[in-house]
């Protein structure tokens, strides 16, 4: 079967020469990268030099970035690591569930947690920031882009708050890593995550950016690695691929590829909107990332398109990846003010470096034919058609 | 061979797993789907309620052992929530019968609202024009009636009839049942012929959303997490010459037929002849006052006929595990708009007919219809 892949918010696969990069530490470059002998200087060096591609990526400085096993991890390192109890946390409505539990996980240890509403367009305010800053705020934690929508979040507003208010700020950037330029001094933030298997790099690896002098507890206690600020033998083949990923990511941002990336996804947008009927987007009422767009059918089970999708070779989801049948329908669609059954009628489309006009086209002819079949079967849009 | 696309609900059993399987190896294009119908976890720990639920249907347990043969046998597989449709259709109505003092059967409600009408639908959103399931039951389509029928599987044991009286021509034209002429034995060793793990899987006998079968306690639970308080339908316990022999904390407590927990010793044994939601009435009697040769039947759906035209023998099963007694059905002539209503006069008395139950019509293997005992 001819397969598509529009999912790429929820992973993206390796660019061939990330697994390039990473095959000979799969082989014979195998040391542990702390060992003293020839085996560990190599793939130390490997590190260092992986460590300097994100450095470059972020704009920071290479001693200000910490490896870890991906987006989620760095989130909770930020959040359990900057918070003590009693003190009170700024996030909001629309993070990844890392961040929310995390910070509702803060709660049950003696601390205070304010989750901001967004309005219809998935924008905090930063003023609701302000107006939620307290004596014991120590962290402010917001998205710096919204992996359903790809809304772009005002970070750098956020930033020069918390900087007046002499608070730490935290963002989860894994979504816009790669697809927007980041520079941590412009941001302003004193703590950041990505991901690497959201920039083509391979999963289990990601980064939490701090800022130096920034004081952090860590998660995982056994050794003095990145710093004594998180324990454990470097994962060096994953470490490697993420370095190799962001050096290929700063290169296309500085050669303007997310422009390219932007008009594919407007293409299909643009499709789907002018030939489905009753089809809206979720987002773009707002700066979003060049990738991602989300779009409802009204009158369509979200589930049912997505499988019917699937079984005809396209990629696409609702909301964040779960194959267990979760019944919850987005909680960053509801917090935009959708109703449930908008949301659960939204379906997600996000790009990735890989994907060709060839793709788009595809993607646009399987998802009017199966809308429109989806809808012929829907006893709501009979009843629909008929009051009108 | 076939080519056409179908799926096949996937409960993570040995049943439907061993269909899955049959049907690839026919050559179909089969579609794995397991519907989510209720969370397991939602009650845990409330008012006595198991803490942990593992193996029931809808558990992580099943939908991992369903992944897993759909991931052994090679097809495509999907999980599809309808939590809520099966909350409002099944659990709800369930709790609502019991509180009017009929006992429900949620396992006919899920097949007509779930597993054959919503899953047909979701099939065929996907684009599988039919549904197989791993009932013991058979599909046939009589030329000479024009009409799909519903008849009794080879193993009668098994037999799942009972729960399918509420299917509609349109969804038996759309479904299989390939287990229908075969033994359990038989489907387990076809399982194992297959290389399934779950062969050997014990079957699953309650009703899937009470764990342990404890109807009262999970009636408690569910109350208490709607916010509900459970309604007071306290009252008497009587004789059937209406003399007051006790009193009973709740009407849900009880059901035809039931010996236990009346709370009343007399010298011969009693039980439970009829519930009386309207006044809150237990009657209580000897096993004599068990016996009635007819029953009325309502919401009838018919199978192998369209219209009941005049009086018809036919055998009558009225619990799922009742040997069909022979009776005569006949339409009853004053009708609720719209709906028809049937009487049933059996030739010999039947135990314990139990309101809320199902009374299905039988002529030989062959389903005639069924409906709801008044």
């Amino acid at each position: 079967m001819h397969r598509v892949y529009l999912d790429n918010n929820a992973t993206t696969p390796l660019l061939p020469e990330v697994f390039e990069a990473m095959r000979p530490y799969f082989g014979e470059s195998f040391g542990n990268a702390s060992s003293i002998h020839h085996h560990g200087q190599e793939t130390r060096a490997a590190v260092e030099n992986a460590r300097e591609s994100v450095a470059k990526l972020l704009g920071c400085a290479a001693a200000e970035v910490i490896f870890t096993s991906g987006g989620t991890e760095g989130d909770n390192l930020a959040i359990a690591g900057l918070v003590n109890s009693g003190d009170h946390v700024i996030t909001s409505s629309i993070e990844h569930h890392a961040v929310l539990h995390a910070a509702k996980h803060l709660e049950e240890m003696g601390c205070q947690v304010t989750v901001l509403p967004v309005d219809g367009r998935c924008l905090i305010d930063p003023r609701d920031v302000r107006r939620a800053l307290r004596p014991k705020t120590k962290l402010v934690s917001i998205m710096m882009a919204n992996n359903e929508t790809g809304v772009v979040q005002p970070v750098e507003e956020i930033g020069k708050i918390a900087a007046e208010a002499g608070v730490l700020f935290h963002t989860d950037a894994v979504q816009a890593a790669g697809k927007v330029p980041i520079d941590v001094k412009k941001i302003g933030c004193h703590a950041l995550t990505i991901s690497g298997h959201k920039l083509h790099g391979p999963q289990g690896t990601g980064v939490l950016y701090l800022k130096k002098g920034t004081e952090l507890r860590p998660l995982f206690y056994g050794g003095r690695h990145e710093r004594s600020r998180r324990a454990g033998t470097e994962n060096v083949p994953g470490i490697v691929g993420l370095g190799k990923a962001a050096e290929l990511a700063t290169a296309a941002l500085v050669r303007g590829d997310d422009k390219k990336m932007a008009s594919m996804r407007d293409r299909l947008q643009r499709g789907i909107l002018a030939q489905v009927e009753e089809a809206g987007v979720n987002g773009d009422a707002a700066a979003r990332v060049p990738n991602t767009t989300n779009i409802r059918f009204d009158h369509v089970e979200g589930e049912s398109l997505v499988i019917a999708l699937d079984l005809r070779g396209l990629a696409v989801s609702t909301g964040a990846a779960c194959s267990s049948g979760a019944i919850e329908p987005s909680h960053v669609l509801i917090a935009m003010g959708l109703r449930a059954e908008q949301a659960r009628a939204s379906i997600r489309f996000s790009l990735g470096k890989q994907t060709r006009e060839e793709d788009i086209n595809f993607g646009l002819s399987v998802v009017l034919e199966t809308v429109r079949r989806l809808r012929e079967l829907s006893p709501r849009y009979k009843k629909q058609a008929v009051s009108t | 061979m076939s080519t056409s696309t179908i799926a096949v609900a996937m409960s993570g059993g040995v049943d439907s797993s061993t269909v899955a399987a049959m049907l690839r190896a026919e050559g179909y294009n089969v579609i794995g789907l397991t519907m989510q119908l209720w969370n397991q976890r939602r009650l845990a720990g409330r008012e006595g309620m198991p803490e942990q639920v593992h193996g029931r249907c809808c558990s992580l347990d099943d939908v991992y052992d369903a992944r897993r043969v759909a991931q052994q046998i090679g097809i495509p597989y999907y999980v599809v929530n309808h939590e809520d449709r099966f909350e409002r259709d099944v659990v709800r109505p369930f709790v609502e019968e019991y509180l009017s003092g009929r006992t429900p059967i949620p396992c006919s409600l899920c097949n007509n609202h779930l597993k054959f009408d919503q899953l047909i639908t979701v099939a065929r959103q996907i684009g599988a024009e039919r549904v197989a399931t791993g009932h013991y039951a058979r599909v046939a389509y009589d030329e000479a009636s024009g009409r799909w029928l519903l008849k009794r599987p080879a193993d009668l044991s098994k037999d799942q009839t009972y729960f399918l009286f509420g299917l509609t021509q349109e969804q038996l034209s759309r479904t299989q049942f390939p287990l229908g002429d075969m033994t359990k034995p038989e489907v387990r060793e076809l399982a194992h012929k297959h290389g399934l793990a779950i062969a050997e899987k014990p079957d699953s006998q309650e009703i899937c959303f009470v764990p342990g079968g404890d109807y009262k306690r999970f009636i408690d639970a569910y109350l208490a997490e709607q916010g509900e308080s459970l309604p007071d339908t306290a009252g008497q316990l009587v004789t059937t010459n209406g003399e007051v022999v006790g009193e009973h904390s709740g009407i849900h407590n009880f059901t035809v037929g039931q010996r236990k927990g009346l709370g009343v010793a007399t010298g011969s044994p009693l039980y439970v002849i009829q519930i009386s939601g309207a006044n809150k009435r237990v009657v209580v009697g000897g096993d004599e006052h068990l016996y009635s040769r007819t029953l009325r039947a309502e919401r009838i759906n018919l199978i192998s006929i369209d219209q009941l035209r005049g009086p018809m023998r036919v055998a009558v099963k009225i619990r799922h595990r009742h040997e069909p007694a022979p009776a005569v059905i006949e339409r009853l002539t004053h009708e609720r708009a719209g709906e028809a209503e049937i009487l049933v006069t059996f030739d010999e008395p039947q135990r314990a007919i139990t309101p809320g139950q199902a009374a299905v019509f039988y002529e030989g293997e062959v389903v005639v219809g069924g409906g709801w005992i008044a």
